[in-house]
């Protein structure tokens, strides 16, 4: 709608703004006092001066190092797998012609709606077989290629790329993979990016499949959070503590990529 | 140039040799003239017809893998004993299925997993409707509003757990003490059944609303602004705009989200898990979800059959839901067309 916003519309969004950043900023506030401040009737409003002390007991407490560098290693690897698959499966559904292209691509897409979390009984019985449990290795391969990738590379180099470079590069002799390289890989760059952000990122949080293959010993930092978390007694100030821990690599991420990540979600709606 | 090759048309032929035609002579390479060797020509005929099933394949291997495989798999498991550390047992039959739709907590499970995901996807597509209705406004500083929205979207869902665990906790909690602050009585988060649900709701509501008013938001600037003058100038006011014009022309979008948080919603893992220390969904299962009884029965009971047989069941249950969503939203549309 064309209109000015008022006082109303700012008004709102402001109080949505401030209800969306109260709860990662009471993580904070929590986790940067000593445990008491939970027991007193009026909490602060301003943070304390024991971030790293509760950060240190935090470490101390689970192995939280190893859970992030677990997790660096498997979100990294995955997001960079799934856009170098992703974009070559991309561009041949986008650009080349073979035959059963359109129901294969419609089988893609099909895909994305099946709840594969469901298959994950027989895939545990299938990493026990290769002796992948505990390792990280259960947590690369099965992510390795996603169909919303495919099809979100697909949706960008239809339009990306002209039909005439291609030709243009066979013409000159390219093989098809070096036309791959030198045409379709220079143009989908920043849809690249967006995909590489978003798996980092859904990797970074997966919960339910990372607790079932991984022993305590060898987590990622979801799964760390959760042995923060278990015993009668919870110390909330080391949770907490923890939990923006555990968030700080995406915010940063968040920071430096925002208006990619805006622009992802906006496109992939408007294509999907 | 590793290939002096003809040209393929890459798009519009089936890869049929017949199509293949010699490239029209150019001046601009040196290579250009000299007529390639047949066994170079049909190097570079095999590279075009072969190279897309080459790069389409890691996809559907992996898929088939991990993917088809296991959720084929699955039913198999589903009838037979099947124990986690014992491996297979006997065939079984439907008695796996028959013990889990015997069981309570089975039940229990599908009840707390339907409440918990009408708490969530009602208030956050309405929620993000509004929100999405707010951001498509000529605002100054546009794209950060846009990212201020998005901020809840990077804490992970188990970090959400532990934060709302905590605002929600029965003594000491935030909220608990905001409402004894006003003079009303504290709430039991962690016992009562349908406050559990509520907090529990709200994890996801927090988390998904910001992003799904982009979404909104994407669609709505698609609509074609004529189409808001023209009710302006019939006298629509702006909610009355939103409702007849905005809402009837973002409804593939609407349907999209819908079904999109169905498929999500009803697998909802972490945060009922993370609401408590123990992880099993309260004292009484007050909060446990299907996919938390699934993971309960394969992973503390050990028994993967009956695991699998809820797993079979959860999958026919979500096809169900995305198909009356799918029904109801056209029945809906074709009531808003009328109007």
């Amino acid at each position: 709608m064309n209109r000015r916003p008022g006082f109303l519309v700012y008004g709102l969004l402001t109080a949505f703004v401030l209800g969306s950043c109260a709860p990662l900023y009471w993580s904070f506030l929590v986790g940067s006092h000593s445990r008491e401040v939970l027991t007193e009737r009026v909490p602060p409003l301003l943070p304390g001066g024991h971030f790293l002390d509760n950060a240190q007991r935090a470490f101390d407490a689970v192995p939280f190092w190893k859970a992030l560098g677990n997790s660096l290693l498997v979100s990294t690897t995955v997001a960079t797998s799934v856009v170098l698959f992703s974009t070559l499966a991309g561009f041949a559904f986008a650009k080349l012609a073979f035959k059963g292209r359109t129901p294969l691509l419609v089988f893609v897409v099909a895909t994305l709606a099946v709840p594969t979390q469901l298959g994950v009984i027989p895939l545990f019985i299938v990493m026990a077989e290769l002796g992948w449990v505990g390792s990280m290795w259960a947590l690369i391969v099965p992510g390795m290629v996603t169909a919303f990738g495919v099809f979100f590379m697909r949706q960008y180099l239809v339009d990306a790329v002209p039909d005439e470079l291609i030709e243009a590069a066979r013409v000159d002799g390219c093989s098809m993979l070096r036309t791959f390289w030198n045409v379709a890989v220079p143009a989908a760059r920043p849809a690249a990016a967006i995909l590489w952000l978003f798996t980092f990122m859904a990797t970074w949080t997966d919960f339910f499949w990372p607790l079932i293959v991984l022993p305590a010993s060898n987590p990622t930092v979801q799964i760390a959070l959760q042995q923060l978390q278990s015993g009668y007694y919870v110390d909330y100030s080391l949770v907490l503590a923890g939990a923006a821990i555990s968030t700080l690599p995406l915010l940063a991420l968040f920071v430096l990529t925002g208006r990619q990540l805006v622009a992802g979600i906006m496109q992939g709606a408007v294509k999907g | 140039m590793t290939l002096d090759s003809p040209a393929v048309s890459p798009v519009g032929d089936g890869g049929d040799p017949e199509r293949v035609t010699a490239a029209p002579a150019g001046a601009g390479s040196p290579l250009r003239g000299r007529r390639p060797s047949p066994w170079r020509r049909r190097l570079s005929r095999w590279d075009a017809r072969l190279s897309p099933y080459l790069y389409i394949s890691p996809f559907f291997l992996l898929f088939l893998l991990v993917g088809m495989f296991p959720l084929l798999y699955t039913a198999f498991v589903s009838v037979h004993e099947w124990s986690l550390l014992g491996g297979q047992g006997d065939y079984a039959g439907l008695d796996n299925y028959r013990r889990v739709l015997e069981d309570r907590y089975f039940w229990n499970a599908l009840r707390n997993t339907v409440s918990i995901f009408l708490l969530s996807s009602v208030p956050q597509v309405l929620i993000a409707l509004v929100l999405a209705g707010l951001l498509d406004t000529q605002l100054r500083g546009r794209t950060l509003w846009r990212m201020s929205v998005l901020v809840p979207f990077v804490v992970a869902p188990a970090a959400v757990a532990l934060i709302f665990g905590n605002v929600f906790g029965d003594r000491y909690g935030l909220v608990n003490e905001a409402l004894q602050a006003i003079g009303l009585s504290p709430i039991a988060w962690h016992v009562d059944t349908l406050a559990s649900h509520v907090a529990i709701a709200s994890m996801v509501n927090w988390r998904w609303t910001g992003y799904n008013a982009l979404i909104f938001l994407a669609a709505m600037q698609a609509v074609p602004r004529e189409l808001y003058e023209s009710a302006s100038l019939d006298g629509a006011g702006r909610v009355r705009q939103f409702v007849s014009v905005t809402l009837p022309m973002i409804r593939p979008t609407l349907l999209f989200v819908i079904i999109t948080s169905t498929i999500g919603g009803l697998q909802i893992f972490a945060e009922p898990r993370l609401f408590d220390t123990q992880g099993l969904g309260g004292s009484d299962r007050q909060y446990q979800t299907m996919t938390m009884y699934l993971w309960e029965l394969g992973w503390r009971v050990r028994d993967l059959g009956m695991a699998s047989a809820v797993a079979w069941l959860l999958f026919l249950i979500i096809v169900l839901f995305a198909l009356v969503n799918l029904l109801i939203s056209r029945r809906v549309g074709t009531l808003g067309g009328r109007r």
